[in-house]
């Protein structure tokens, strides 16, 4: 409902995807070398970046696996394309369980329209979704 | 006159006081609402409930994005 940004309501007591979703994640374009982003992603002290367009909507997922290829190569070419997104206001409780049924390391949290909000990490999720009520 | 507005122009509009108005039944209201928005759900929205609202500023009227 509003986008990563703070609600006021019951809900708003418990902890959301977007609440503890990475905002200041690592983003590049399409046209970007990997060599360039992985060596910026790395001085950041990132392990994975979000590749976006000109208005932050989400075009590709960078994990440890896609940064380790030929630093040649243009982003386009070794991203994965149209990661599976989730939105702000998903408990972290149901995103700690979906990632790890799921086995995901990370995933991009955006808005209905795919901006990005932010990645969620799933020692994130498990930490504060699975907390005692 | 009505018109749609996407989220840089609520958060302008509402900076210069306009009224935020969720639509939304009741309880979808109590559990989550924008900051400082009030609820008149739709089945509920008519000419007496409307006039609680500030006929001198402009009204933002939102429901479910799925965002």
């Amino acid at each position: 409902m509003a986008a990563g940004l703070p609600t006021e309501g019951t809900n708003s007591l418990h902890p959301r995807a977007g609440d503890a979703a990475r905002k200041d994640v690592p983003v590049c374009s399409l046209t970007e070398r990997l060599g360039d982003v992985r060596e910026r992603v790395k001085a950041e002290g990132w392990d994975a970046a979000l590749v976006v367009d000109g208005e932050r909507v989400v075009l590709g997922l960078l994990r440890s696996e896609e940064l380790a290829k030929d630093p040649d190569q243009r982003i386009e070419q070794v991203m994965r394309p149209g990661p599976s997104t989730f939105r702000p206001y998903v408990s972290l409780h149901e995103m700690a369980h979906f990632m790890e049924e799921h086995d995901l390391e990370s995933s991009p949290v955006t808005t209905s329209d795919g901006k990005l909000v932010g990645l969620l990490y799933r020692t994130d999720a498990v930490r504060l979704g699975m907390q005692p009520k | 006159m009505a018109s749609l507005i996407d989220r840089d122009q609520l958060q302008r509009l509402v900076a210069q006081g306009a009224q935020l108005l969720e639509v939304l039944p009741a309880d979808e209201y109590k559990e989550d609402h924008l900051p400082g928005a009030k609820s008149i759900p739709l089945r509920q929205l008519n000419r007496e409930t409307a006039a609680t609202l500030d006929a001198h500023r402009p009204v933002i009227v939102y429901c479910w994005d799925i965002a």
